[in-house]
């Protein structure tokens, strides 16, 4: 029993703090968004400089926003993220 | 008839066809049958689990209706569009490991069997139970329509014609194969997706001169077009933004992505699924409003927003390509349909026949009134479709953000915060619903944001309060859960 629970202790923990690294990300893609998105966006049109052929706003914002969470995405998936087993051991089942 | 464009059609319907025979032999061989028709055994790969959360939350809207508004708004509307890039890994992250250890723990098959051991309460039940049957039974007919009126638009049958056609397609795969026909078939449909948005981006670009150019023409009409602010400066910082909450993080609170989070085989599964949905879903709703903004300086002038994709598709494409491009958005809607179908199917024959009507019923049983729940509910969306009550269209607004505002909280404050009730979950529920209803109908868009921002916190202080209010006659329930 002791064991069971000890067990379990374990592996909500490693859920509990991946939860907490899925609302950070969000927040560093949402600043990053916003920031860019209306940081060189709010200049007038004609002062926009280009990208690509892009507005820059729009290139940080999307293109390379998008880029850089699919690295931070892949970076704590590999090396933040644990294994664990989801089913229960044997004999404890409800 | 153009059969150049509709013989790639008739090819991605016929594989459609096989992989619900094929699944049929999983359902029929199966131990535990609600488990294997419900939710595919628990058997879901990576790959099939980020295509399935893809292809399922993607739907008319991000192939049809959304480029249709980047059309006419510009960039400020990609810009809102890419609030969902976080549905990719957020939804899996923050669900997680908990939600799949719970879930089996509780040998939970649906959402509502969550609920159900979570909170013990039988007003929890059936008031999930209602709210999924009627949101998503109005969302279904609307997509329904949807896909008809593209079979019309694309075939020239007359819309009942296009309407069977289409319908009969989805029901037979879905009735004979459950959710694993509908998880590969998703699968399928995911990289159709992501294929016909990678094949008409690239089209498009090139028929418009290049980006530069195609930027230039754009600010040449009306510089607001390149702007984050929209074409008519109607799109201000706060409304895109409370995005983020209906498109972005609040669809952890859609029953239809959260019974796939508890799906997949194990963390492995769910490590690869984060990774791949992310930069599938990015790739798809960047592309696709991308796309309609591209296309305002190749095709000028179209009227009706919905008819972009597929007019733009003909025009810069060759026939046998757009037939392929244009299988996309039919495989977005075919494979939102097939996840609401499947999952209202679930809501009433696991959560209330088996639950309240008939609790002993035999496996033999159960399985017939599987297949014949999942038939009689397609066949009476058709009837609907035929000519949409009022009511339907109606409900189908508040489909989305009403369920948001109705789950979130339950589930996420259910996982992760012990003190959580079932007083606490059915008043959030209620409230909810109820302030989504009433906001949209008399203040909707309040201080500047979009009317789901303050169900969402209304309901979460309805949950806290109400959980904290009804502790000590609670306390001696808890100790049990807990242990």
């Amino acid at each position: 029993m002791k064991k069971r629970e000890s067990q379990q202790d374990k592996r909500f923990k490693i859920a509990h703090r991946e939860a907490l690294i899925g609302i950070i990300l969000v927040l560093i893609n949402f600043i990053w968004w916003y920031g860019f998105a209306y940081g060189l966006g709010s200049a007038k049109v004609e002062q926009y400089s280009y990208i690509f052929g892009l507005p820059a706003w729009f290139f940080y914002s999307c293109i390379l926003g998008f880029i850089v969470m699919i690295i931070l995405v892949i970076f704590t998936v590999k090396f933040l993220f644990k294994d664990v087993s989801f089913e229960e051991e044997e004999g404890e089942t409800k | 008839m153009n059969w150049a464009v509709i013989t790639p059609l008739l090819i991605f319907l016929l594989i459609i066809f096989a992989v619900g025979m094929w699944s049929n032999k999983f359902v029929i061989k199966s131990h535990s049958f609600l488990e294997e028709y419900f939710l595919g055994e628990r058997q879901m790969g990576g790959f099939i689990l980020a295509m399935t959360m893809v292809a399922t939350y993607g739907s008319a809207s991000s192939f049809i209706g959304g480029p249709g508004i980047a059309y006419t708004k510009g960039l400020g509307w990609v810009l809102l569009a890419m609030a969902q890039l976080a549905t990719g890994y957020f939804t899996l992250m923050v669900l997680g490991k908990k939600f799949a250890i719970i879930s089996r723990q509780y040998k939970a098959i649906t959402l509502i069997d969550f609920l159900k051991e979570r909170y013990k309460s039988k007003a929890v039940v059936l008031f999930s139970a209602a709210s999924i049957i009627i949101f998503l039974f109005s969302s279904m007919t609307a997509q329904w329509i949807g896909g008809a009126r593209l079979v019309e638009s694309l075939t020239g049958l007359p819309y009942t014609t296009a309407l069977l056609i289409f319908a009969f397609s989805v029901l037979v795969f879905v009735i004979v194969g459950g959710f694993r026909a509908v998880a590969i078939t998703d699968t399928i449909q995911g990289v159709v997706m992501f294929g016909g948005t990678l094949i008409l981006l690239i089209a498009t670009i090139k028929a418009g001169g290049g980006i530069p150019r195609i930027i230039s023409d754009l600010a040449a009409e009306n510089p607001d077009l390149i702007s984050p602010f929209g074409a008519d400066q109607s799109l201000t910082p706060s409304f895109v933004s409370s995005f983020w909450i209906l498109v972005g993080v609040g669809v952890v609170g859609l029953p239809q992505i959260a019974v796939r989070a508890m799906s997949y085989k194990n963390s492995k599964a769910m490590h690869n699924a984060i990774i791949i949905g992310t930069i599938v879903v990015g790739f798809i709703m960047l592309g696709m409003h991308l796309i309609g903004v591209f296309a305002r300086p190749v095709l000028p002038g179209v009227k009706i927003g919905d008819t972009v994709m597929p007019l733009l598709s003909m025009k810069v494409l060759p026939p046998y390509a757009a037939g392929i491009v244009l299988a996309a958005p039919m495989a977005a809607i075919m494979s939102t349909v097939d996840a609401l179908l499947i999952l209202v199917s679930s809501a009433l024959v696991k959560d209330v026949y088996l639950n309240y009507i008939k609790p002993d019923a035999g496996n033999d049983q159960v399985k017939k009134v599987s297949f014949s729940v999942t038939a009689i509910i397609g066949i009476v969306v058709i009837l609907f479709s035929l000519s949409p009550p009022d009511l339907i269209v109606w409900l189908n607004l508040f489909s989305f953000g009403g369920l948001e505002s109705v789950f979130i909280w339950p589930v996420i404050l259910g996982l992760y915060w012990s003190k959580g009730n079932k007083y606490g979950a059915i008043t959030s529920m209620v409230i909810g619903m109820g302030s989504y209803i009433i906001i949209d109908q008399f203040y909707p868009n309040a201080f500047g944001f979009h009317t789901v921002v303050l169900p969402i916190f209304l309901s979460l202080a309805a949950f806290v309060v109400t959980s904290l209010f009804t502790q000590q006659n609670e306390g001696m329930m808890h100790v049990r859960m807990e242990k």
